[in-house]
C-alpha cells in the first residue's frame, strides 16, 4: 500500500518517469519515508505503554540488591524500556545507589539505555534490515551486563563521590496512574519524540539516497573500508569525546555505510557516540571520581572495540 | 499547601515552575510553591528524571513528558 502511494505521488502526480534518476530517488525517499515513520509510531507507542510501566522510581526498587548478572542482565534489559535523558543521569545514579543498586547492575543500566533503545532498532531496521537491527540491540546489551559485571568485580565502590552515601531518599512515593493515563502518557511521550527526532529521520533518509547515486565511495573505502584493520579503533577512538542520541546518529550512519564503510565499524562509531562522551563525563563527574570515569570509559570502548572487529567479521 | 518543582535547570524545569504557579493561580489556593535545584537534594526526593513536582510530600510526575496545565491542575487539586 505504501508502494502504490509512493508511485502514484511520483509517477501518477508529478508525471517524473519511473526510470530516470530523480523519479527513482524520490520514490525511494516517499516509501522509506512513510515506511518509517509507521514503523516509528507504532512502535514508539508500544514501547511508550510498557514504559509507562516502568519509570525509573520503579526500576530502581526492581533492581535493589540485586545479585551479579542477574542484576546486571535486567538492568540492561529495563535500560531499553526506561526513558533516559543525560540531564537525568545524576539524580538517577544517587537514587539506585541509594536503593541498594549494586555499582556494578548501575552501571549496565547507565550504559545500556542511551545506546540500546526502540529508535536505533527501529531506523537500523528500517534501514538496513532487522538482522542488523538485532544484532545492534543484542550485542549493545551483551555489552552493558559484561562491562557492569567487571565494574563490579573490580570493587570500585570508594570512587563513587563520598557524599552519594550519605544521601538518604525521602519516602517519596509515586502516586500509582491508571491505564488510561498510560496511554496518555504514551501518546505525549510519541508526540514528544516524533517532534524532535523527525528532521534526523528525514535527513537520515534523505542522505542515504543522495549517497546511494552520486557520491563515490572510493575515499571512505580506501581510509575505513574492510582491508583497513584499524579503522574499527579508529573510529571507536573518534566517537567517544562526542555525543549524539541514537535518532541524530542516524544520517551519519547512513551517510558512512553508503560510503562504503564496513558496517561492523559503523555500528562500533554509533555505539561509542551514543554510549560515552566527554559531557557525559563532566556530567558523571558530580557523583563519581575520575578513576572510576576513565575506567568505565575504558571498559566500554574496549568492548566496543572488539564488537565492531566481531561484526565485520561475521557480517 | 506544599508544592515543590524539582530540577536542575533545564527548559522543561522551568516550564513546570511555570505551570505550576500558574495552576495554584487559576485554581485559587493557598500553596507555598519552592524550587529545588540542587541535584543531591534532588535524588533524596526520590525523583529519578526531571523535572518532578510533589504536592504534600507525594510525587505527582517525574520525567518527560511535561504533563498538561490541566493535569497538573488536576494533581494539585486532588491534594487541596
Amino acid at each position: 500500500m505504501l508502494k502504490e502511494f509512493a508511485d502514484y505521488i511520483t509517477y501518477a502526480l508529478l508525471k517524473l518517469e519511473p526510470t530516470s534518476h530523480l523519479g527513482d530517488a524520490l520514490n525511494f525517499f516517499i516509501y522509506d519515508t512513510l515506511k518509517i515513520f509507521l514503523l516509528l509510531s507504532t512502535i514508539v507507542y508500544g514501547v511508550a505503554v510498557i514504559r509507562a510501566y516502568f519509570p525509573p522510581e520503579k526500576t530502581k526498587r526492581i533492581l535493589s540488591h540485586k545479585r551479579e548478572f542477574i542484576g546486571n542482565t535486567m538492568a540492561a534489559l529495563l535500560g531499553i524500556v526506561t526513558p533516559f535523558c543525560s540531564c537525568s543521569a545524576v539524580p538517577l545514579f544517587i537514587g539506585f545507589v541509594e536503593a541498594g543498586v549494586p555499582l556494578g547492575v548501575t552501571f549496565s543500566f547507565l550504559i545500556s539505555s542511551p545506546m540500546v533503545n526502540e529508535i536505533a532498532l527501529i531506523m537500523l531496521w528500517g534501514l538496513f534490515g532487522w538482522k542488523i537491527a538485532l544484532i545492534y540491540t543484542g550485542t549493545g546489551v551483551v555489552l552493558a551486563i559484561v562491562s557492569g559485571i567487571v565494574i563490579g568485580k573490580l570493587k570500585m565502590e570508594k570512587y563513587v563521590q563520598d557524599y552519594v552515601w550519605e544521601i538518604k531518599a525521602g519516602a517519596g512515593d509515586i502516586v500509582p496512574t491508571s491505564f488510561r493515563e498510560k496511554l496518555v502518557y504514551a501518546r505525549d511521550y510519541t508526540a514528544e519524540l516524533l517532534k524532535r527526532i523527525w528532521p534526523y529521520v528525514i535527513i537520515g533518509i534523505a542522505v542515504g539516497g543522495i549517497v546511494h547515486g552520486y557520491i563515490p565511495t572510493d575515499f571512505v573505502v580506501k581510509y575505513a573500508g574492510r582491508d583497513n584493520p584499524f579503522a574499527v579503533l579508529v573510529a571507536v577512538l573518534i566517537g567517544i569525546p562526542l555525543y549524539s542520541n541514537a535518532a541524530g546518529m542516524i544520517p551519519v550512519v547512513q551517510a558512512l555505510v553508503g560510503k562504503g564503510m564496513a558496517m561492523g565499524t559503523v555500528l562500533a562509531f554509533m555505539m561509542s557516540v551514543t554510549a560515552i562522551s566527554f559531557p557525559e563525563a563532566v556530567i558523571l563527574k558530580n557523583v563519581l571520581k575520575m578513576r572510576l570515569i576513565y575506567t568505565f570509559f575504558g571498559i566500554v570502548a574496549v568492548g566496543i572495540i572488539i564488537v565492531g572487529y566481531l561484526f565485520n567479521f561475521i557480517l | 499547601m506544599e508544592i515543590k518543582v524539582l530540577g536542575p535547570g533545564c527548559v522543561n524545569c522551568h516550564k513546570m515552575e511555570a505551570m505550576a504557579k500558574q495552576a495554584v493561580t487559576e485554581l485559587g489556593i493557598e500553596a507555598n510553591i519552592e524550587k529545588i535545584t540542587d541535584i543531591g537534594q534532588i535524588a533524596m526526593h526520590g525523583i529519578l528524571s526531571t523535572p518532578g513536582l510533589i504536592v504534600n510530600g507525594k510525587i505527582r510526575h517525574s520525567g518527560k513528558p511535561l504533563p498538561s496545565l490541566e493535569k497538573v491542575k488536576e494533581l494539585i487539586k486532588s491534594e487541596a
